[in-house]
């Protein structure tokens, strides 16, 4: 943690309220995202339990599955899901802007433009908590082998039709999710925990409920209380007043009012099945209806104050203006979801399980580059996060005191002004540090050459000044000017082109293949009882 | 019960790795050598036999210092052979003093470099060569810093290779979240040499036993505590470097602190307990402290390099840290009582350098917690070995009690080889040692 977000954090815990952490918001943030709440059932992997799912805060989605432990149930509720959320999905994919891009000729090896579609803009998904985001990962891996009787007939227990589709989507949206800065996936903890410092532990942090009251508590309560009251406030029936943001549940609703309901309706479902005649099917069925509809109304209960304090995370957001690159940053995400959208229509596989070495590498490199990248877009766009790095050493604000003309040493001398500037920052500059700043948008590069006897440092301009022996107009700060310098990279550099999968090094075990196919596991004693 | 002579022991192990470099069948040779083995020494011995063998050879280092670093190496024990500096095309990317070596060729385009004996560069550089004839031989150095996903953008460039570099000292690392792929053979964010081997399981693996650079007084020390699997001898005696003072004690608590290094190799300098910032006043300013006493009382330094004690100046001098903005507090300190040309600098920027005397400000001093960064027994094992004659610690008390309460929490990988020793393990079993050699000191 920088010491700024340390600072923030005692300020907060004095101050009973959280602090702003930033300025602009840094994350793009839809005008109408589909927020996703769902719930897994304790004790069982990957089994759904309900979800309330839409993009309209008045009027959600409530999808249950009764029965967790019944498979076709489940499947019911997946398929339930893929006939909610893909149609916000394909609403986006069919609203296209065409853009252009380069490509490099697989024959001519020569670079030319071509153009290509670019949705103008992308669906995106938020969810409580990180929690969520592995769910919707796990969602993801469980639905998107299945098969379907279309794409299979032989298939012994076929999906939904829609149902590998979206175990597709999800995949890919929860792949994304880790890509430092990207938004198309969001956790509203995450965000809220991006832009405001609160007076408790980062690992309190995570609970949504104590996190909102932190940083917009009731009129009067400090946050502190706030926050305790949202832990663990219980009502008189012994359930909490605001429940886990989930997937899992809290063990007493599990108990107390769950498990009771689903054994009524499991008894309910047996009463029908051995029902004989159609009269007592008709009164028994009612029953069963009766029973689901109670296990309906207890998750509504326990989803309901999640599925508001999300939208409440999502309003309080909203209050902060966008950051410039942030929208920049967006665009990439719209270039994420056509790749998707393009990969699917070609009839593509599935994601595999796993990364093959050559995938695994990019996407190691492009998210150190996405990182690189936002951290030093985060400081452009706001100074309370500057600040935060001039604290640290590595970025300094200061007054240009002088500014001497100066040219290289060459046949054709370039300008090389030196700046003096005077700054109350401390960085950390060793002797022909590169120093930026920000013109026009565009880095401007420039040396440390010495410190004055005053204090006061002297730099050396390096570039962005134009091709003339005298620098042009602007591109020279001039006397008086207070600019903000960092000791970071504004852009990152293009990364090394990796060989094709299908030319994997010896070291890296060569091409994937049937050589490297994964074999399942040899029987051993122990798998037999 | 046979005597132990370093200097054979060490040339049977560099013929062996030469003879499987030069004709043994396999495609890789990996060696493990630990600090100050002569690591550099092989890989110029090995590069100019591969030349003498008739085999273009194409060098991988991992920073521009390593790689300059070579080529001055190289043109000093061959000035006749013909070597090819490939640099980026950044303003000055490379050190000046190649200029003055006559038969190094500098380029930043591949191709201009093309038919020399041997061309040197940057993994980062050589990632961005394409379309050119492979190299029938390369020689890795550094590569348990080097990443895999590194070693993939270069290994199409060579046929077989040679990797050399030191298991012990600070694993590679990633900025980005690479936690997905842990377990997998070919994590991209692991080091080059466990991707290499988890694939190529027969390759033949060597070690070089014997640091020449620690002295008999830290050699055990460190080969127990960050080697234990493959331990290495000093190749001097306890009597062959000696550290002497022109001027007494004033028996202040650095001054004593010194004596006790100069006699024994180790000092701790231990402050009094508490919770400090990163850049704990008092703990960077006993550090500026002791540097500027080692200075004013005109240490020197004796060993087997010279018959005569040779006096120790600033440029042997190091201060090593675990954070930036630690470094840079101490060299603030320092400026302030007008010490100059002593490196302070982070671990990971001193890793591969030697000097007669490091002061180290421990990794945990003042902490209230210890975190995987705080134990990684790389970064301690980096500073506790860089130094000739002697290293003194300084620390706030209350190490042991720090690591009780922060026992090892990193969760399990399935597939992932568990590195021995972990961090708790090294920092409990130096801080032992250390204790033995401590000078308490209440400023």
């Amino acid at each position: 943690m920088s010491l700024i977000a340390t600072l923030a954090r005692l300020e907060a815990v004095e101050s009973g309220r959280a602090q702003p952490l930033a300025t602009v918001r840094h994350r793009h943030l839809s005008e109408r995202p589909l927020v996703f709440v769902p719930l897994t059932t304790a004790g069982e992997a990957g089994a759904p339990l309900g979800a309330l799912v839409g993009t309209d805060r008045n009027a959600p989605t409530l999808l249950v599955v009764p029965q967790p432990r019944d498979r076709d149930l489940r499947f019911t509720f997946l398929a339930d899901l893929a006939e909610a959320v893909l149609p916000y999905l394909d609403a986006y994919a069919a609203d296209i802007e065409l853009t252009e891009r380069s490509e490099t000729d697989p024959e001519t090896g020569k670079k030319t433009k071509v153009e290509v579609e670019l949705c103008a803009d992308a669906p995106q998904l938020i969810v409580p908590g990180r929690a969520g985001v592995d769910f919707v990962r796990l969602l993801g891996r469980s639905m998107r082998f299945r098969r379907t009787a279309e794409q299979d007939p032989d298939a012994p227990y076929p999906a939904p039709p829609r149902v590998p589709l979206l175990g597709r989507w999800f995949t890919h949206y929860a792949e994304r999710a880790r890509t430092p800065g990207a938004a198309l996936l969001l956790a509203a903890t995450d965000l809220l925990n991006r832009h405001w410092a609160t007076g408790q532990s980062s690992l309190e942090d995570q609970h949504l409920g104590a996190l909102l009251a932190w940083i917009d508590p009731p009129a009067g309560e400090p946050g502190a209380e706030a926050a305790l009251r949202a832990e663990l406030a219980r009502g008189a029936d012994g359930q909490l007043l605001c429940p886990p943001a989930g997937p899992a549940t809290d063990p007493a609703f599990d108990n107390r009012l769950l498990a009771p309901a689903v054994e009524r309706y499991d008894r309910a479902r047996q009463a029908l099945q051995a029902a004989e005649d159609g009269l007592a099917a008709d009164d028994r069925l009612g029953q069963l209806t009766a029973a689901e509809r109670e296990i309906r109304r207890l998750l509504a209960a326990q989803l309901m104050p999640t599925w508001s304090a999300v939208w409440r995370a999502l309003d309080l957001l909203r209050e902060l203006p966008e950051g410039d690159r942030a929208a920049a940053r967006w665009t990439s995400d719209r270039w994420s979801f056509t790749g998707h959208r393009d990969r699917i229509t070609a009839g593509e596989p599935p994601q595999p399980r796993r990364d093959d070495a050559v995938t695994a590498a990019t996407k190691l490199l492009r998210r150190e580059r996405a990182q690189a990248e936002l951290e030093a877009g985060e400081a452009l766009d706001d100074p309370l996060v500057m600040a935060g790095r001039r604290l640290s050493g590595e970025a300094f604000a200061g007054e240009v005191v002088e500014v001497t003309p100066a040219w290289s040493e060459s046949k054709r001398p370039s300008p090389r002004p030196l700046l003096t500037l005077r700054t109350d920052d401390a960085p950390h500059l060793a002797e022909g540090a590169k120093v930026y700043r920000s013109l026009d948008g565009k880095p401007q590069k420039a040396e440390f050459v010495a410190y004055e006897p005053g204090g006061a440092l002297v730099l050396r301009v390096l570039d962005k000044m134009g091709r003339a022996k005298d620098p042009a107009p602007g591109s020279v700060p001039e006397k008086g000017d207070r600019i903000c310098w960092t000791l970071f990279e504004h852009e990152q550099r293009g990364a090394p082109k990796l060989p094709d999968p299908e030319a994997t090094p010896w070291t890296h075990g060569g091409p994937p293949g049937a050589a490297t196919a994964e074999q399942p596991d040899a029987p051993t004693p122990e798998d037999l009882l | 019960m046979t005597v132990f002579d370093p200097g054979a022991a060490a040339t049977a192990a560099t013929e062996a790795i030469l003879a499987d470099t030069l004709h043994g069948s396999a495609r890789g040779v990996v060696v493990d050598s630990p600090p100050g083995a002569g690591k550099s020494t092989l890989v110029v011995r090995a590069a100019l036999e591969l030349v003498a063998a008739g085999r273009p050879l194409m060098v991988v280092a991992q920073t521009n210092s390593q790689v300059d670093d070579l080529v001055v190496r190289l043109a000093e024990k061959a000035p006749g052979l013909p070597v090819g500096r490939l640099h980026s095309s950044d303003s000055d990317p490379y050190d000046k003093a190649l200029d003055e070596l006559e038969n190094v060729r500098k380029s930043s385009k591949a191709g201009d470099l093309a038919g020399l004996d041997v061309v040197i560069s940057t993994a980062a550089k050589w990632a961005h060569v394409k379309d050119v004839e492979p190299w029938r031989h390369a020689i890795v150095d550094e590569a348990y810093q080097m990443r895999s996903d590194a070693l993939l953008a270069v290994a199409g460039l060579f046929e077989r290779a040679l990797f050399v570099g030191d298991p012990g000292q600070l694993d590679p690392f990633a900025i980005a979240d690479a936690e997905q792929w842990a377990g997998l053979s070919y994590d991209p964010s692991a080091s080059a040499v466990s991707t290499l081997l988890a694939h190529n399981p027969e390759l033949p693996q060597h070690r070089l036993p014997v640091s020449w650079r620690l002295p008999a007084s830290a050699a055990p020390l460190v080969s127990n505590a960050f080697y234990p699997f493959t331990p290495f001898r000093s190749g001097t005696g306890h009597g062959d470097r000696r550290l002497a003072f022109g001027v007494a004690s004033d028996g202040s608590a650095p001054d004593r602190a010194l004596d006790e290094a100069a006699e024994s190799g180790w000092a701790l300098l231990e402050l009094p307990a508490r919770h400090t910032p990163r850049t704990d006043p008092e703990a960077v300013r006993a550090a500026a402290q002791v540097v500027r006493r080692l200075l004013d009382r005109g240490g020197a330094a004796t060993s087997e390099r010279s018959p005569d004690p040779v006096p120790l100046t600033a440029d042997r001098i190091a201060v090593g840290t675990a954070h930036r903005d630690q470094a840079a507090a101490i060299r603030a300190a320092l400026a302030e009582l007008g010490v100059s040309g002593v490196a302070v600098d982070t671990a990971n920027r001193l890793q591969g350098r030697e000097f007669d005397v490091t002061v180290v400000l421990h990794p945990l001093s003042g902490r209230p917690d210890a975190t995987a960064f705080h134990l990684e027994t790389g970064r301690l094992c980096v500073l506790a070995s860089r130094h000739r004659h002697a290293c003194i610690v300084v620390c706030r008390a209350g190490v042991t009690d720090l690591l009780d309460d922060h026992p090892s929490t990193e969760p399990v990988q399935l597939g992932v080889t568990v590195k021995f020793p972990d961090g708790w393990e090294a920092m409990m079993s130096t801080w032992d040692h250390w204790s033995e050699h401590r000078v308490v000191w209440r400023p």
